[in-house]
Formats: structure tokens, C-alpha cells, sequence
């Protein structure tokens, strides 16, 4: 795996250094954050959380208040959480420090709206938690298609059968699709699942 | 090859702007445009000095709306190997020098959110172009200059008049502080610190942001540190097969240049990393004056950055 926008990930390590953290996971990121949160005490009280998944307000959120955790969040869609992160973004000052743990469509998604706020793609500690699912963009009709885990997959936008590729654009945080079946229409490979 | 080919400039204006600063406007010889550069940029000037030639870097200031000129400004230090002072006492207009292209080691992140700039004295040029810039584009900035004194204090007038609202000045003798933690507190996420100046300012600044949880990407430093002066010794370049004399006031690359050896650089001033050069072995201590070694790399004594780093006494063997 070679190719350059391809993101890599590693496990979440806090910051000593920084003044404030900002967390954002999903369930199965949870566990992560959680760890990493645990390697000070005195953390937890500086950061604010938001945990994403059906249900997280009840059971994560509850666990992340409980380690002291000042500001804690919950959104049941990483379409719902964006509109809150956008808002911490924009409280947010110099000396924070943001993480996210989850599925790469989250990562993606988070990364680049801190982007948007000037923050650099490698200043977001990331890991990989859970599903290896892609978020894929239609180089054609540009619609995006979500918890993708074949390597072919039809848009859901456009109907056209796409190969997904390792070539991942930071400024949407998804991987791209382009056609699979251009030399001759119909003939595809066949359908594996490759990332559970 | 290391380096494209110099350009022949000629020195159309030398303005005092400043106590012991001059500001220099070249235009090239041949009458065509100089190349585009950006802001952040610095030309390296060839310097005929008696005793061997020197090379040292300089900001570009400007004029961002002139593509014939380029403008750069020269304090005289006088604890020196002498190129400042051969600027200010022998370069005038009409005068014909040799410089490098522009090449940019200090560049605004395109990203940024907001922009703090940082000047200590002499360290104001590299930002004379990037706030020209900054302000034509709308983009959010302020600059913080702080100087010994107002006589020294260069293009302050400019910058009242062109960028007042964003510019705040400091002057040491009339008791002004640049309170660096009332600078970086409340700046909104994504705010980029660069600054410019001398060693202790650098430093105090970039300490003082990494205390308040600065992360380390988004801060920038320019480091013109003029190459000390030294003992005389003598480098030899096995892969030239010559053996290059160091005489105290130049430096190991400028000495291999004159005999004719183009050896990496870009900086010239121990920061960029471009002109490490692996040592076989030396018989007189090492001293390293450069900002890229790891102090472990400094320690095994097998590498050197050329362009400020020199040797005691004796022979230096390296593979260049």
C-alpha cells in the first residue's frame, strides 16, 4: 500500500503539552479515548467529548463523565456530530489538541473539518478503531456513498458500478471511485469484501 | 547541481533606513524581470570580500508590483566575518553583484486561520512582503515588532501607514515588553506564529508558545545566524580529491565554492538541513553552530552542516 494520500494511523497518545483536548470517537473508539484520557489525571477535566452512535448519549457519553470529562457530547450520526464540531472548532483556541477514534469515515470527516479551521491534517492524532468500511466519492457524479465494504460497489447516487481505490482526499475524507466496468460496459470483476 | 545559474544584478538604489541599515534595490543586468518570488523568500549575495569570497542570505522585502526589482535590507554587524560591512562600505548604485535565485525556507501556511508575526530588529524584512501580501488578500493577521530603539527601528513609518491597524511596536529603551503570552492567549484555532530575529528572541518565543500548547507544526522560525568566524584550518573533499583552505572569516562552503566545488546548500544559516555533509575524520574538535543536528548527531562527530559549522584547528576530512 504505496500510495501517498493514503492516510495512516496509529494509537491515540495525549498530548502532555497542550491546554485543552478535544476527543471525538465512536463506539468503537470509545475504548481508546478512554485509555488514552487515563494516562493523566488531570486531562479528562481540560477536554471536551463528542461520542457518535445510536444510543452513545446514554451508555459512552455516561462512561466519559464519569472520568471527569468537563464538556461531553453525544450525536447519534457523524452527520449530526459535524454540525456540533464545527461549533466547538470555532469556540476552540491555540493549545488544543484534537483526537478521533473510529471508523476512517469519521476520521476523514473530522480531519477535514478541522482543515477548514486551519488545523493541519497530521496536528489531528487519529486511530483506526472498528470497521475498515470506506466512505467513497464518484469521481463522475461526485455523490459520496457510505460503509462501503466491497471492493466494487454501485453508486448510490449515480447507479454506475465503481472500483474504490486506496487514493483518499483529505479535503472530503473519503476514498475515490471511479468506474469499474469503462473498457467494456457490464463485465466486472468479482464483488469481494475486502473491508470489513 | 545544487544551485541554477547566478543572476548578475546592478544596485539601482542604497537608502539609510535605519541606524546601521540600508536598504539595497537591484535590478538585472541584462534589463529582464527578475523571477517571481514569493513572501517569506531570501536571495543568497555574492560578496567579492577581500581574503574570499562570502556568500549571505537575505529576505526579499519587495516590491511585490515590480517584477525588475528586488529589495533587501542590510545591518551592519560588526562582530562579523565582514559581509555586512562590505555591503555597507563598498556596494553602491551601479555597482554590479551576483545573487541567487529566490528560494523560500519561511513560507505562510496557505491553511492558516490567522497569521502572528513575530519581528525582533533586522527581522522585520522577511515580513515586509509577506503583510503586503496578507493585507491585499484580506487575510488575518497581526505583527508584533519590537526594536532597541526607535532610531533602529526600519520601515516603521512604512508599516504605520500602510498596516497600521495590525502592526504593534515595541521599543526596549522606552520600557515597551513584548509580552509573548498575552500575544498567543485567546488566538483562535489554527493560528500560525512565525518569527524572525535574534537567537534569544527566537527562542523565548517559540518556548514560551510550546508552554502554552502550541503544537510544534504551527510554528515557523527564519534563522539568519551569520556563520561565526574562527580558527583557520584546512577541509579535505575526498570525492574532489582536494584539500581547500578555511580561512577564519569564511566558512567551510564558501571555501569549497571558491575552489570550484558545488556543494548543497539553501539556507546559509544552519537551519535548512540542505548542506549536511557526512565526515570521515577530523583532528581537531568540532564545532557545530548549526539548529538541524540532534545533539546526538552533533555528539558522534560524523556529520556537519558546512555552511556554519567549522573545526577547531587542523584537518577535516569529508566526503563531498
Amino acid at each position: 500500500m504505496s500510495i501517498k494520500s493514503r492516510p495512516r494511523y496509529s494509537e491515540l497518545e495525549l498530548d502532555i503539552k497542550s491546554k485543552r483536548h478535544i476527543v471525538v470517537c465512536d463506539k468503537n473508539g470509545a475504548a481508546a479515548a478512554q485509555r488514552m484520557l487515563r494516562t493523566s489525571n488531570v486531562a479528562a477535566a481540560n477536554t471536551t467529548v463528542l461520542v457518535i452512535g445510536p444510543g452513545a448519549d446514554k451508555e459512552e457519553a455516561g462512561a466519559f463523565e464519569s472520568m471527569g470529562c468537563d464538556v461531553v457530547m453525544a450525536s447519534p450520526t457523524i452527520e449530526a456530530a459535524m454540525f456540533r464540531l464545527d461549533q466547538v472548532f470555532a469556540k476552540a483556541t491555540m493549545g488544543t489538541r484534537i483526537y478521533v477514534a473510529g471508523i476512517e469515515g469519521l476520521i476523514g470527516q473530522t480531519v477535514a473539518l478541522a482543515q477548514r479551521y486551519g488545523v493541519k491534517p497530521m496536528s489531528v492524532r487519529q486511530q483506526h478503531c472498528g470497521s475498515l468500511k470506506r466512505r467513497v466519492q464518484c469521481v463522475h457524479c461526485k455523490g459520496v456513498t457510505e460503509d462501503v465494504t466491497t471492493q466494487i460497489v454501485t453508486c448510490a447516487h449515480c447507479g454506475v458500478p465503481l472500483f474504490v481505490r486506496d487514493h483518499f482526499s483529505r479535503r472530503l475524507g473519503a476514498f475515490m471511485g471511479v468506474s469499474a466496468d469503462a473498457e467494456e460496459a457490464g463485465v466486472l470483476p468479482p464483488i469481494e469484501e475486502v473491508f470489513r | 547541481m545544487s544551485r541554477s545559474a547566478p543572476i548578475a544584478v546592478v544596485v539601482t538604489a542604497v537608502e539609510h533606513v535605519a541606524q546601521d541599515i540600508k536598504r539595497f534595490s537591484m535590478q538585472r543586468a541584462d534589463g529582464q524581470s527578475l523571477p517571481h518570488f514569493s513572501p517569506g523568500s531570501h536571495v543568497t549575495v555574492e560578496m567579492p570580500v577581500p581574503g574570499g569570497h562570502k556568500r549571505n542570505p537575505y529576505s526579499l522585502m519587495g516590491p511585490l508590483d515590480d517584477p525588475h526589482t528586488y529589495q533587501i535590507s542590510v545591518l551592519r554587524v560588526l562582530q562579523s566575518r565582514g559581509g555586512s560591512q562590505f555591503m555597507h562600505d563598498a556596494v553602491n548604485v551601479g555597482d554590479q553583484l551576483q545573487i541567487s535565485e529566490p528560494f523560500n525556507l519561511f513560507q505562510p501556511e496557505s491553511i492558516a486561520r490567522r497569521h502572528i508575526l513575530i519581528a525582533g530588529g533586522i527581522g522585520i524584512t522577511p515580513f515586509m512582503a509577506m503583510t503586503q501580501r496578507f493585507a491585499a488578500a484580506t487575510i488575518r493577521f497581526e505583527l508584533h515588532y519590537a526594536v532597541r530603539s526607535r532610531s533602529r527601528a526600519a520601515y516603521a513609518d512604512v508599516l504605520s501607514a500602510q498596516i497600521g491597524s495590525h502592526v504593534h511596536f515595541y521599543c526596549d529603551d522606552e520600557g515597551d515588553v513584548l509580552d509573548v503570552r498575552k500575544i498567543l492567549s485567546g488566538q483562535p484555532l489554527g493560528t500560525h506564529l512565525y518569527v524572525c530575529g535574534p537567537e534569544g528572541m527566537i527562542d523565548a518565543v517559540l518556548n514560551a508558545a510550546r508552554e502554552e500548547g502550541w503544537p510544534e507544526e504551527y510554528l515557523h522560525c527564519e534563522r539568519f545566524t551569520a556563520a561565526p568566524s574562527g580558527e583557520p584550518f584546512d577541509v579535505r573533499l575526498v570525492r574532489s580529491n582536494l584539500t581547500v583552505h578555511v580561512p577564519a572569516n569564511q566558512t567551510v562552503l564558501e571555501a569549497v565554492e571558491q575552489a570550484g566545488v558545488d556543494a548543497p546548500c539553501l539556507c546559509r544559516g544552519g537551519a535548512c538541513g540542505q548542506c549536511e555533509t557526512a565526515i570521515i575524520s577530523h583532528d581537531g574538535a568540532l564545532i557545530h553552530n548549526d539548529h538541524y543536528l540532534s545533539d546526538d548527531d552533533k555528539a558522534s562527530g560524523e556529520k556537519i552542516m558546512i555552511c556554519v559549522s567549522r573545526l577547531a584547528a587542523g584537518t577535516l576530512t569529508l566526503d563531498l
